[in-house]
């Protein structure tokens, strides 16, 4: 008597099915696809320097992004990031006129990125306001006091080895701002994923009143979160400073939608709950290389703003047209 | 292995014919600007590729951000630095901010100008400015001085007392003022550049000085407030506005006649200038050094001064022959 070897399933999917349909094997899918056409469109692609120098269209956004895709898994958003770099920068360059060291200067960058974040987690957690609400009103008070300092004018006269942060190369091709994203990558993978703060912000973000009754103490975590993506926005502030050599209060001007899009492209869900750090890597890495390719071809800005809105719109729209189409 | 080698043997034909192409092309001379959709660049655009007609080997890579900042012209800059295009000629955001990579741009060997808005000295060849202050004062007394041929009273109607630009122009005026016999400044007002205060300002000009000929606003916004002023005074004709004002703005001052003519740069002939000099430049026909002389196609030559900056022409005129060229370009 033949026995037939009889499976019985213990999940649904096997790990390999699951990983292959997740968002960021479609997203990865998506940049390998861009990174090819890139490279046949244009003959100045494939080019170690040339890349390097595309990596500078978003290593500063993503470094904010990671940040940002935290607080979006806990609920809220933080719309004052661009303008939180306008007033870091600015605090940099009026201290930069007193001949400070380099160091002074970094750490002023940062610690006016942390204090605008605490400003931000205060009215958010203590006082209770919507998040959406009080950052849009602290994104006109950061860069308004910046305009207020500056106006027309700019601040200069950064020390020389400042310019290393954003202009300063490691090894080869590989720029300072490049291991910067890439170490920050790694830290924010593992504070998400493999720590049980991470697993906090996921539960804040899929049911704040069910988390709070877990014993997590959901306002603390929020308020860090806020501290964070103040803190990263102080670092982007000093990479961007030291990349442009100077401060005008327009500085990284509309930055904070840029951000915004690269978490959800990364799937990140913006109603919160879910994403990964991963995805927002990847996203990261796609943003780059659709604008850093389009511009080899010469297609004008107001054209490129339209095809990182129709591929945000996309890559959003084709699992579910996927689900759809199967039902 | 036979798909393999089809794939890398495609590939390598393919790059081959992409580098000889590449090779074959002309020189590729980019126009930034400091944002795409701004009827001036536009303008500015059109005149150089009048000159890359004029030239003949030049193809013009006409560019810029969506919105007027500098990250914006930094990762077009990148992107031209990448495709290895022959020379940039920019109007720059921040005179600051692109300077780094526009030095990393001469370095690997692209020739750099700056016009209009001009970059830091490290970050550029040379620039041309659409004109010069010397230029500019005499020229705004030349339009008053050519419609009153036996002199006259006139009065500046300025921006702000602290504006920087206004304020060299009206004193390069005063010093060009022996070379109009019978004009007399008979007074300096100042309407800050808000429309309002310009209109009142023009008003009270009228009250003290009954026999006011002309009134010189070397500001845009001056000069259309003062021309409204002189309309609703029912005094179109008598008292001539002119100064420094924009062809779309100023096109109903001229059709009322309260303004005969008023000058500004031409962006056309910004545009042209601009690639004549990058092209000349790319070439090696001309150095930018202190003192040289660059050629500019049908516009002359520029003169480069000790900070390797030089101005194109006299401001141009703009009256009722020509305004209707103008007046949807900026």
């Amino acid at each position: 008597m033949t026995h037939a070897d009889r499976i019985i399933p213990d999940r649904l999917q096997s790990p390999l099915q699951k990983r292959l349909k997740s968002w960021e094997t479609l997203l990865m899918a998506v940049a390998i696809g861009i990174f090819v056409a890139n490279s046949f469109a244009s003959p100045y692609f494939l080019n170690a320097w040339n890349l390097s120098d595309a990596t500078f269209n978003f290593t500063e956004k993503a470094m904010i992004a990671f940040a940002m895709a935290l607080l979006i898994i806990a609920g809220e958003i933080d719309l004052s990031v661009a303008s939180i770099i306008a007033l870091a920068s600015t605090a940099m360059g009026a201290v930069a006129q007193f001949d400070v060291p380099t160091f002074v200067l970094v750490l002023t960058g940062l610690s006016v990125g942390v204090l605008c974040g605490a400003f931000n987690a205060i009215l958010v957690t203590i006082m209770g306001l919507p998040s959406i609400v009080v950052t849009i009103g602290t994104m006109s008070l950061f860069r308004g006091i910046s305009y207020i300092v500056l106006g027309d004018q700019a601040f200069r006269g950064y020390p020389k080895d400042f310019a290393f942060f954003g202009q300063g190369y490691v090894f080869w091709v590989i720029s300072f701002e490049f291991v910067l994203f890439a170490v920050l990558a790694v830290i924010y993978g593992i504070l998400l994923h493999k720590t049980n703060f991470g697993r906090a912000v996921c539960a804040i973000g899929n049911n704040p009143t069910g988390a709070l009754f877990s014993g997590i103490r959901v306002n603390r975590v929020k308020f860090i979160l806020f501290l964070l993506t103040g803190l990263m926005s102080g670092v982007a502030a000093v990479c961007l400073t030291s990349r442009l050599g100077s401060t005008r209060p327009s500085i990284g001007l509309g930055m904070e939608l840029e951000v915004v899009t690269m978490v959800v492209l990364g799937g990140v869900n913006i109603l919160g709950g879910s994403g990964s750090i991963p995805g927002v890597v990847i996203a990261a890495f796609v943003m780059g290389m659709v604008t850093f390719g389009l511009g080899l071809l010469n297609v004008p800005g107001i054209v490129m703003s339209i095809f990182i809105g129709a591929l945000l719109i996309g890559v959003i729209a084709l699992p579910r047209l996927w689900t759809m189409w199967k039902e | 292995m036979s798909v393999m080698k089809k794939i890398m043997s495609t590939a390598a034909v393919l790059a081959a014919f992409t580098a000889s192409a590449a090779q074959a092309e002309d020189m590729r001379i980019a126009l930034v600007v400091k944002a795409l959709g701004i009827g001036f660049f536009e303008a500015a655009a059109q005149g150089a590729e009048e000159a890359a007609t004029e030239l003949g080997d030049v193809e013009i890579i006409y560019t810029g951000p969506t919105d007027t900042t500098a990250e914006g012209q930094i990762e077009v800059i990148n992107s031209l630095i990448a495709q290895g295009v022959d020379a940039i000629a920019i109007s720059a955001n921040d005179p600051d901010a692109v300077a780094p990579a526009l030095s990393r741009a001469m370095q690997r060997g692209i020739t750099v100008i700056s016009w209009d808005s001009g970059v830091a000295e490290e970050g550029r060849m040379m620039h041309l400015n659409p004109s010069s202050n010397p230029l500019i004062g005499n020229m705004i007394i030349k339009l008053a001085a050519d419609h009153l041929p036996d002199g006259g009273e006139v009065a500046v109607l300025s921006a702000s007392a602290t504006a920087t630009n206004q304020n060299i122009w009206i004193d390069e005026m005063h010093k060009v003022m022996g070379n109009y016999p019978g004009i007399e400044v008979v007074a300096t007002v100042y309407g800050d550049d808000l429309a309002d205060k310009s209109y009142r300002e023009a008003q009270g000009l009228m009250q003290s000085y009954p026999d006011l000929d002309a009134i010189i606003a070397p500001t845009s916004v001056g000069i259309v407030a003062a021309a409204q002023a002189v309309a609703d005074a029912g005094k179109a004709g008598e008292i001539n506005v002119t100064g420094l004002g924009l062809p779309s703005e100023m096109a109903g001052a001229i059709e009322s006649g309260a303004s005969k003519s008023f000058a500004i740069w031409n962006p056309i002939d910004l545009g042209y200038s601009a690639t004549m000099i990058a092209h000349a430049l790319a070439t090696g026909e001309a150095t930018a050094e202190p003192g040289a002389s660059i050629p500019m196609g049908r516009m002359g030559a520029v003169t480069l001064d000790e900070t390797n900056s030089g101005a194109m022409a006299d401001p141009f005129v703009y009256d009722a022959s020509n305004i209707a060229d103008f007046v949807d370009i900026f």
